[in-house]
């Protein structure tokens, strides 16, 4: 009989946070994060061999304090959770040796999760204790993905619709930032700069939004053209001597990326009569790009769901969630010696 | 109790090493109980949790006998050397027992009757070392370093002891290592990575320019 509200600790280490989070079934219990966030500011981006030292670093503690947080000892658990992919390979091999040994040396069944699923399964977790309802259409942008999914069951039904196929939309934020003198990262930053710009004031590119793109990439992304057209009307505009509007650029720019996210999010809830859109990653925390989807699901009859933004960036707690939902489902656990897979596509939802 | 907490506790260790292969051993009072190791260099978080599995079962006994955990230090390539260190880790916590980190170099030194400067490799033309006044108790006089081999004879403390090269490491020599050095009261309360070598990256020098 599997148990219908189990006991789950999940760990995340993909990129740069380390996430340990506990659920009871649906409840969310504990969601501790240590970040090496600042440690990659110098380099202007997440730096892998620093991330992952970082994770050795962190791990007794975020274990010890998620496990204090939610009032429960190791024993309690029904089992153990962690993202197996995608990733950065010498970051994910942390979190999966450790839940490794935790779930030999507790005993208890582990369960190999795909990150990008994860996102989605935040949702789970839901204050108001309603169930998550599918399907539903998943926008995750972060620093790492640009992913569009549409999601019919969360252990056996989860499609890639699209992701970018260069730059992740995060990393133009950075990118762009560093242009204009602006710390790392970029988003905030940017979305605070803006806030004094006018979005119409340059017209910067749509990536893959052209006819000619949207027979091969309807729901794929592309910032990298983005990105250097920022770059050229900065540097035009300091070789002619110009000062450049910092407030209009980072705003002509932000409405781009916020543009084309929320444009081809919409398009595929109603190419695949999905009328729901969840928004998970750290950008989900971009003002812009909140309030564009906002006002477009409204007009198209969308129901949009944005989780708490603990629970959009990185977190461990929507791991357990998505291990709590596998165990309850009764699925079995991960064969012990499961490698982690940095490529890890989304229809493994388990590995 | 001796000085680090040990005193003549009697102590069931589990040892995890992946700064070259995967080896995990249990060890009581000088007996080593099981040992499994896999030689390959690329597969240290597949393998972790099932060599611990089958060295509990070898030792016939669960994981709730094991008092102590101890994890190698390195040095050694820094992905799969994290890997090994993150599960002892785990496995303390998920067991609220001590952890300690030895140096992997002790465990090649360990139980060798002569002084030796172990080496192992560490890429890039490089190798680290460490040199050991006397054998048996791995009283490390120097190291872990890095150095090349042509530098190696050059360098005082690690050119005076025959070489020892090694290119794996064995988790029960480590035990053993740790058991008797807990038993002198050496403090192995340290188990961080050691690296020996920064990150790979540069600060950012500013945007590039697209403009030529």
């Amino acid at each position: 009989m599997p148990v219908t509200e189990p006991l789950v600790l999940g760990i995340e280490t993909s990129c740069d946070e380390t996430g340990v989070g506990i659920v009871r079934g649906r409840t969310l219990l504990a969601n501790v994060i240590a970040s090496s966030m600042d440690e990659h500011a110098v380099f202007g981006g997440v730096v892998p061999e620093i991330a992952a030292r970082a994770h050795v670093e962190a791990l007794q503690s975020t274990i010890e304090q998620a496990l204090h947080d939610a009032d429960v000892t190791v024993e309690d658990l029904d089992a153990i959770a962690v993202t197996a992919g995608p990733g950065l390979a010498g970051a994910l091999m942390v979190g999966v040796g450790a839940a490794k040994a935790l779930a030999v040396a507790a005993n208890k069944p582990l369960y190999g999760v795909n990150h990008l699923v994860g996102h989605v399964g935040a949702d789970v977790l839901r204050a108001d204790g309603t169930d998550i309802e599918l399907p539903t259409v998943a926008l995750l942008v972060s620093g790492g993905h640009t992913s569009l999914l549409v999601v019919r069951d969360l252990v056996d039904d989860v499609q890639m619709l699209g992701e970018t196929i260069d730059d992740a939309a995060g990393e133009a934020f950075d990118k762009v930032a560093r242009l204009l003198g602006l710390p790392y990262p970029g988003g905030p930053h940017i979305d605070r700069v803006a806030a004094d710009g006018d979005p119409r004031a340059i017209a910067f590119p749509r990536g893959l939004t052209l006819p000619k793109d949207m027979a091969k990439h309807r729901y794929d992304f592309s910032f990298s053209g983005l990105k250097t057209s920022v770059a050229r009307f900065v540097e035009t505009a300091q070789a002619a001597g110009h000062d450049v509007d910092v407030a209009d650029v980072a705003a002509s720019f932000r409405e781009a990326v916020a543009d084309v996210l929320v444009r081809k999010a919409v398009a595929a809830c109603q190419a695949y009569d999905v009328p729901r859109l969840l928004l998970g990653g750290g950008v989900a925390a971009n003002a812009r790009v909140r309030e564009l989807a906002e006002e477009r699901c409204a007009a198209a009859g969308i129901e949009l769901r944005v989780p708490p933004l603990s629970l959009c960036t990185d977190n461990g707690a929507m791991i357990a969630a998505l291990g709590a939902h596998l165990v309850a489902r009764g699925i079995a656990p991960s064969a012990l010696d499961f490698p982690v897979d940095s490529t890890l596509p989304v229809s493994t939802v388990q590995v | 109790m001796g000085q680090s907490g040990m005193g003549d506790r009697m102590t069931t260790i589990l040892a995890i090493d992946t700064s070259a292969g995967t080896s995990v051993a249990i060890v009581r009072d000088g007996e080593v109980l099981s040992e499994h190791s896999i030689d390959e260099i690329r597969r240290h978080a597949e393998v972790v949790g099932d060599l611990i599995v089958r060295c509990l079962s070898d030792a016939g006994i669960t994981a709730a006998d094991i008092t102590d955990v101890v994890a190698g230090r390195g040095p050694g390539p820094f992905t799969g050397l994290r890997v090994g260190i993150a599960a002892a880790i785990a496995f303390a916590v998920g067991r609220t027992i001590p952890l300690h980190g030895v140096v992997s170099h002790d465990a090649v030194a360990w139980g060798r009757a002569e002084p030796c400067t172990v080496v192992t490799d560490a890429r890039r033309r490089e190798i680290a070392v460490s040199s050991y006044a006397a054998g048996g108790v791995a009283h490390r006089v120097a190291g872990p370093t890095l150095t090349t081999n042509d530098e190696l004879a050059t360098v005082a403390d690690l050119a005076d002891y025959p070489e020892c090269r090694a290119d794996t490491i064995s988790a029960a020599a480590l035990a053993l290592r740790a058991e008797a050095g807990l038993r002198l009261g050496i403090d192995f309360s340290d188990h961080r990575a050691i690296y020996l070598r920064a990150p790979d990256a540069v600060p950012s020098a500013g945007p590039k320019k697209v403009l030529s």
